[in-house]
């Protein structure tokens, strides 16, 4: 006899019984990207199995929206993910010489005050 | 088809990428460094063979353990007493439901399927936490459970969070965020029968009495018993060892129980004030051996159940099954 009452009215089986899952039967796997806020990234959040999009919607919003602010999910079929390979990190290390293409490259009141400081300067803007 | 040996379909073409240990020297010691820089490991690197074993059986069992601790709770929540109480216990037992689903879901990342592991669950190959294969009797062991057993679970959560394997740690930081609710209701729900009627407070100390043992089985058995942890904690599968994690459980929950003017049931429990550590009777090593293979009150009700819920949902999952679909694991 079991202490829940549920247990007790299941009538349960051959404890001795071989019970196997069929590789595919938990079906296939979705990642999940999630918004917590109107106007915000969609982001990563793990995954879930599930048959389809639709019910691997439904799965992700009782996994990953039961508990903080959520607006919007979505799911993508984790095969569809396509990365870089890991083994080329390398491919991002970055050329030191890129301030052309950083604000910081752009030295504009250091010429703006070189010019207030020459005559031709303090005469115009005075 | 598992183990190590599954290669992605395209467009998602990440390989297992793994050699025995002492064939990559130079591959083996960037690896180490990289975990001694404090960098995670992601599914796609490259890791020692012995590596990958350990972290599938270290999160496959965590995953077992979040499952099938949901039953003795669940049996509870038909009789949870009042309304708050019942929604609370309903949500924790959702919760862990999902922490097993986040922790398979991590496990698969290494290679191993999901219907691997449930089927290693149900021939009783893989084991789950020997704390569930004792019986809920009374509400207030419920408590207990939830205060104590959750305390002790986020003791070596955290610990585990900080651990070298990307996927596990991101789900152990989802999973100890929710813990901390858990905790919380079990606290409130031990307070109130600590503080409440000498009937009250006799079923609780009843309930600590007869879980004692079963807590200081938790973090398993003693550092100077247990195999391999060298490299295991190198490699930051294991963050704690098992006495230090039960040494910091006691420095943290005994004091609770005390003050309320419980006792527990070891007179040789005590702090040294020297060392530092906690000293206490041996808890009967045997006794947990023998519980986790198969000799508890409950083991063999807890797998039938779980026999029995996969059996009666497979028409369900059969008829929504697409056998030409190619399968995959998670990406992260």
């Amino acid at each position: 006899m079991s202490l829940d009452p549920r247990v007790n009215r299941l009538k349960l089986g051959d404890p001795g019984a071989v019970i196997k899952v069929e590789e595919g039967e938990n079906w296939n796997v979705y990642e999940v990207f999630h918004q917590e806020k109107r106007g915000a990234h969609h982001e990563h959040v793990g995954c879930v199995h599930a048959p389809d999009p639709q019910l691997a919607l439904i799965f992700a919003k009782e996994q990953f929206a039961r508990r903080k602010k959520c607006v919007n999910l979505w799911v993508v079929k984790s095969a569809d993910i396509l990365a870089f390979d890991v083994e080329d990190e390398d491919m991002f290390a970055n050329n030191l010489e890129k301030t052309y293409r950083d604000a910081s490259g752009f030295k504009v009141m250091e010429k703006i005050n070189k010019f207030k400081q020459s005559s031709k300067g303090t005469t115009d803007v005075k | 088809m598992y183990g190590g040996g599954y290669i992605f379909e395209e467009p998602n073409n990440r390989q297992v990428r793994e050699e025995k240990v002492h064939d990559e020297p130079e591959k083996l010691a960037a690896f180490e460094d990289r975990i001694a820089r404090g960098e995670k490991i992601e599914p796609g690197d490259w890791m020692p063979a012995e590596y990958r074993r350990q972290l599938i059986r270290l999160i496959e069992q965590h995953a077992h353990s979040e499952i099938i601790g949901a039953l003795p709770e669940g049996t509870w929540i038909t009789r949870a007493p009042g309304f708050k109480r019942k929604l609370a216990l309903i949500a924790k037992v959702q919760d862990e439901i999902g922490h097993g689903q986040l922790l398979y879901n991590a496990a698969e990342t290494l290679g191993k399927t999901r219907e691997a592991m449930i089927n290693d669950l149900l021939s009783g190959k893989s084991k789950y936490s020997n704390v569930f294969n004792y019986p809920a009797k009374t509400w207030a062991d419920v408590t207990v459970i939830g205060f104590l057993i959750d305390a002790a679970a986020i003791v070596n959560q955290v610990a585990n969070s900080k651990g070298s394997y990307g996927p596990y740690c991101r789900a152990l930081e989802r999973i100890c965020y929710e813990e901390s609710f858990h905790l919380k209701q079990g606290h409130d729900a031990f307070i109130e029968l600590a503080t409440g009627t000498p009937a009250q407070r006799e079923m609780l100390q009843d309930a600590l009495n007869r879980w004692w043992k079963p807590i200081m089985h938790f973090f398993g058995p003693p550092d100077k018993t247990s195999q391999h942890s060298e490299k295991l904690m190198q490699w930051k599968v294991k963050m704690a060892s098992n006495d230090d994690m039960r040494n910091q459980f006691l420095d943290m929950y005994v004091p609770k129980i005390w003050e309320l003017g419980l006792t527990l049931p070891d007179p040789l429990l005590r702090k040294n004030a020297e060392t530092g550590r906690w000293e206490y009777s041996d808890p009967d090593w045997d006794e947990f051996f023998r519980v986790i293979n198969g000799g508890g009150p409950c083991n063999e009700e807890r797998l039938q159940v779980r026999k029995w819920a996969e059996e009666h949902g497979r028409w369900v999952r059969k008829a929504l099954m697409k056998p030409t679909e190619k399968h995959t694991l998670p990406v992260a």
